[in-house]
C-alpha cells in the first residue's frame, strides 16, 4: 500500500493557483494543519486569526458575503465545539460558502479529550444548510477540495494529515453523496468512514476469503446522506448491517444508517462500531482504536456475531493483509 | 459646510429622532409592550447615522416589507436581504451592520422616518408570517446579518471590512452596537483582529445606555472603563454625548488613521421620557402593569407630539 506524505500540502497549493477568491484563515495551527507552505506561496491570501475561533468564524462569514471562499484550517474540534453558535448563526444560517477544514477528527490526535472531535458529525448533521465530508485516504484528501467547492453553502471537512494511505485509485475521485463500493456480497453490509475504512478493508479481505459475502461501502459524505447505493446494500444484506466510524455511535454514520433503515422499514440488525457514548483520552491512534474497538479485529467480531459463526482469526491474520489501492466498483458501474 | 447647512442637518436629525421616539412609544402603547428605552437612548444615534454619517444609496426594497421569504439556503431562490433597505452594494457606498437585534423596533422606526419604509410596514411588527420580526434577522428591514445572538456582528463586519479592503472599495463599514455586548468575549477577539489588520474602514457606534436585560449594567457585569479598554486593544475611541448630533457625527468625518474607529455614545435610557424612571432599574422591555399606567403613557405621547 502506498503511503502518501502530507498530501494536502502540494495539492492545495496547486488547486488554489487559479482561484484568487480562495483565502485561508488559520488559528495558530498553521503547520499543524499543513498550511504553512500555502501561506508562504500566497501570503496575500492568508490571514492569521490567532487563538480566537469565534471571531475567526465571523470574519470568514464576512469575507464569504463579499465573494471570497474562506478555507478555515484548524483542528476539527476547534471549528465546531468552541464556536458553535458562531458557526450556526454567522455561517450556516446564511448558507455562506465557508469551507471548514477540520484536522485530526475523532481519536486521531494524541492530544487527549480536549482535542478529540468525537461528536462533530452528530452536531453538524443536525445543523441545517451544512454539508459534512469525511476523508478516508489520500485520494479523498486530494479530491475533497473540488467536492467542497462545488457546494452552494458551508462545508465541514474531516481532514487527514501526515502519512496518509492511498486506499483508492488516484483517478477514482471523491464524489458528493456517493459511497465507494469496495467489495460486493449479500451476507453483510459494512459501511465505514474515515480511518475505519482502512481497518475494515483488512477485516473484509480475510472474511471474504472465508466465504462471507460482504458489501463494503466507504462513506465520505455524511450529509447529505441519500446515496441509493447505501439503501441497496442494506436491503441486500442477509444477516444485517455494520457501521464503523471514527466518532461516537450517537449521531454519526451509525445513526444516519439507523434512520435510513427505520424509515425504509428495513427490519434487520444493525451493529454500530464507534465510540460507545464515552470520551477518550490522550494516547496513540492505534492504542485508542484498539481500546475503543475501532479496529479490524472488532469488525471481525461484529461480523461473526451477525452471521453466527466463528472464524478463529487472530490479529496476526489481519496484520498480514496487504492492501492495494482499489478502484471503487460504484464508479465503474455508474459510468 | 455653511453654518446654515449645519443647522439644517442638525435640525433634521433632531426632528427624526423625536419622531422615532414618538413612533416607538405609540407602538408600545398600542401593543402593550416593546423595547422603549432603546428608542430613548439611541434615537439621535440612528438618525445621525442614517442622515449624516453613512453614505448610502436609495433603498432597493419595497416600501411595505414582503412576508417572510423562508430561510436562506441552497433551495430557496425567494430569499431576500433586509440590507436592501440600506441601498445597493457598491464600492464607494457604505454598509450598515446592525448588531443588537433587540433594537429592531428602533431601526424599523428609523427607516420609516428617513423614507426607506412605509409607516404601514410597522403594522407587521411581530406578526406571524411577517419579515418585520421583533428581534430582527437578515430578512428584516435594514438588517444584513443575523445577530440576535449578541456580539456576532462585529466579527462579521470585520470580515466584510477586510474583504472591501482586498477589493479596493472606498466605502466604509458602520456597525451599531450596544454596550451590553462588550460583556461577550467575542467582541474583544474581534478588536484584537481589527487592530492587528488595521481595519480603519470600519467604524463602531456604541449605544452606551448602561442598561441590559437584568437591569443596570454596573449591577450585572461592568464593562467600564470601556474607552480605556478599547484604546488598549488598539481602537481609536471617542466618547461623546449620544444625544448631540454634531458630537456624534464629528469622529466619522476625520480621515482614517489605521485604527478601527469607535464612538461611544453616552446616552440616557429614559431620554425625553422621565416617566420610565419609575420602572428602573429594569428598563429593557416595557409592558404595562395596568390600564392606568398605560394611560399615563398615552398622556406622555400627547405631550411629546405637541412639541
Amino acid at each position: 500500500m502506498e503511503i502518501v506524505m502530507r498530501p494536502h500540502v502540494r495539492n492545495f497549493i496547486e488547486w488554489a493557483k487559479d482561484k484568487p477568491e480562495v483565502v485561508v484563515l488559520s488559528a495558530d495551527l498553521t503547520n499543524s494543519c499543513e498550511i504553512g507552505e500555502w501561506r508562504d506561496t500566497y501570503p496575500d491570501r492568508f490571514f492569521s486569526m490567532g487563538l480566537a475561533e469565534q471571531n475567526m468564524l465571523g470574519f470568514a462569514a464576512g469575507l464569504a458575503r463579499e465573494g471570497f471562499f474562506p478555507f478555515l484550517h484548524t483542528f476539527a474540534v476547534f471549528l465546531y465545539r468552541r464556536p458553535y453558535d458562531q458557526l450556526a448563526m454567522s455561517i450556516a444560517y446564511p448558507n455562506l460558502p465557508v469551507r471548514l477544514m477540520g484536522f485530526l477528527p475523532g481519536i486521531l490526535t494524541p492530544g487527549g479529550v480536549t482535542h478529540q472531535a468525537i461528536d462533530d458529525v452528530a452536531i453538524l448533521r443536525a445543523t441545517p444548510n451544512m454539508t459534512v465530508l469525511d476523508c478516508g485516504d489520500a485520494t479523498d484528501v486530494e479530491s475533497v477540495l473540488d467536492v467542497a467547492q462545488a457546494v452552494n453553502g458551508p462545508v465541514y471537512v474531516r481532514m487527514l494529515r501526515g502519512e496518509v494511505p492511498r486506499l483508492f485509485d488516484r483517478a477514482d475521485r471523491m464524489r458528493l453523496n456517493r459511497a465507494r463500493v469496495l467489495s460486493r456480497g449479500t451476507d453483510v453490509a459494512i459501511l465505514s468512514s474515515s480511518v475505519c475504512t482502512e481497518e475494515a478493508m483488512r477485516a473484509t479481505a480475510v472474511l471474504r476469503a472465508r466465504g462471507v459475502g460482504i458489501q463494503h461501502l466507504h462513506v465520505s459524505t455524511l450529509k447529505p446522506f441519500s446515496d441509493p447505493a447505501v439503501m441497496e446494500a442494506i436491503q441486500a444484506a442477509r444477516y444485517g448491517v455494520i457501521t464503523m466510524e471514527n466518532h461516537s455511535i450517537v449521531g454519526g454514520l451509525g445513526s444516519a444508517v439507523a434512520e435510513l433503515m427505520a424509515e425504509a422499514g428495513a427490519g434487520k440488525k444493525l451493529v454500530r462500531i464507534g465510540l460507545r457514548d464515552v470520551y477518550a483520552h490522550g494516547a496513540s491512534r492505534h492504542y485508542l482504536m484498539k481500546e475503543y474497538g475501532l479496529d479490524a479485529i472488532s469488525l471481525v467480531g461484529a461480523v461473526e456475531g451477525l452471521v453466527g459463526q466463528r472464524f478463529g482469526l487472530t490479529e496476526d491474520d489481519l496484520a498480514a493483509v496487504r492492501l492495494q489501492a482499489v478502484h471503487s466498483e460504484a464508479k465503474a458501474e455508474a459510468l | 459646510m455653511t453654518p446654515q447647512a449645519q443647522l439644517d442637518w442638525v435640525a433634521e436629525v433632531r426632528r427624526v429622532a423625536r419622531q422615532i421616539r414618538l413612533r416607538v412609544l405609540d407602538h408600545v402603547i398600542r401593543h402593550n409592550g416593546g423595547y422603549l428605552s432603546q428608542a430613548c437612548s439611541s434615537a439621535e444615534l440612528f438618525a445621525t447615522l442614517y442622515l449624516k454619517v453613512m453614505q448610502l444609496g436609495p433603498s432597493q426594497a419595497p416600501l411595505i416589507p414582503l412576508p417572510f421569504p423562508g430561510v436562506p439556503g441552497p433551495d430557496n431562490p425567494h430569499f431576500f436581504t433586509g440590507a436592501d433597505y440600506n441601498g445597493p452594494k457598491a464600492p464607494d457606498l457604505d454598509r450598515f451592520i446592525f448588531s443588537p437585534a433587540h433594537y429592531a423596533l428602533v431601526l424599523y422606526s428609523t427607516l420609516i422616518e428617513v423614507g426607506r419604509m412605509a409607516p404601514e410596514g410597522l403594522a407587521q411588527f411581530n406578526q406571524d408570517g411577517s419579515s418585520v420580526e421583533m428581534i430582527g434577522a437578515e430578512h428584516s428591514p435594514g438588517v444584513e446579518t443575523t445577530t440576535g445572538s449578541l456580539a456576532q456582528a462585529i466579527s462579521q463586519a470585520g470580515g466584510i471590512a477586510l474583504a472591501r479592503r482586498l477589493h479596493g472599495d472606498t466605502g466604509r463599514v458602520w456597525v451599531l452596537m450596544s454596550d451590553g455586548e462588550f460583556q461577550e468575549g467575542q467582541v474583544w477577539e474581534a478588536f484584537e483582529a481589527l487592530s492587528y489588520y488595521h481595519l480603519d474602514n470600519l467604524g463602531v457606534y456604541v449605544d452606551a445606555n448602561g442598561q441590559q436585560c437584568d437591569g443596570k449594567m454596573e449591577d450585572v457585569m461592568g464593562v467600564e472603563p470601556l474607552a480605556a479598554r478599547l484604546e488598549s486593544f488598539g481602537a481609536r475611541v471617542f466618547e461623546v454625548d449620544g444625544h448631540d448630533p454634531v458630537a456624534l457625527a464629528a469622529p466619522a468625518a476625520l480621515p482614517p488613521d489605521g485604527r478601527p474607529l469607535v464612538v461611544i455614545a453616552r446616552t440616557n435610557p429614559i431620554c425625553e421620557m422621565d416617566i420610565l424612571e419609575e420602572r428602573a432599574p429594569k428598563l429593557h422591555y416595557v409592558r404595562f402593569k395596568s390600564e392606568a399606567e398605560r394611560e399615563t403613557y398615552r398622556q406622555l405621547y400627547a405631550q411629546l407630539s405637541q412639541r
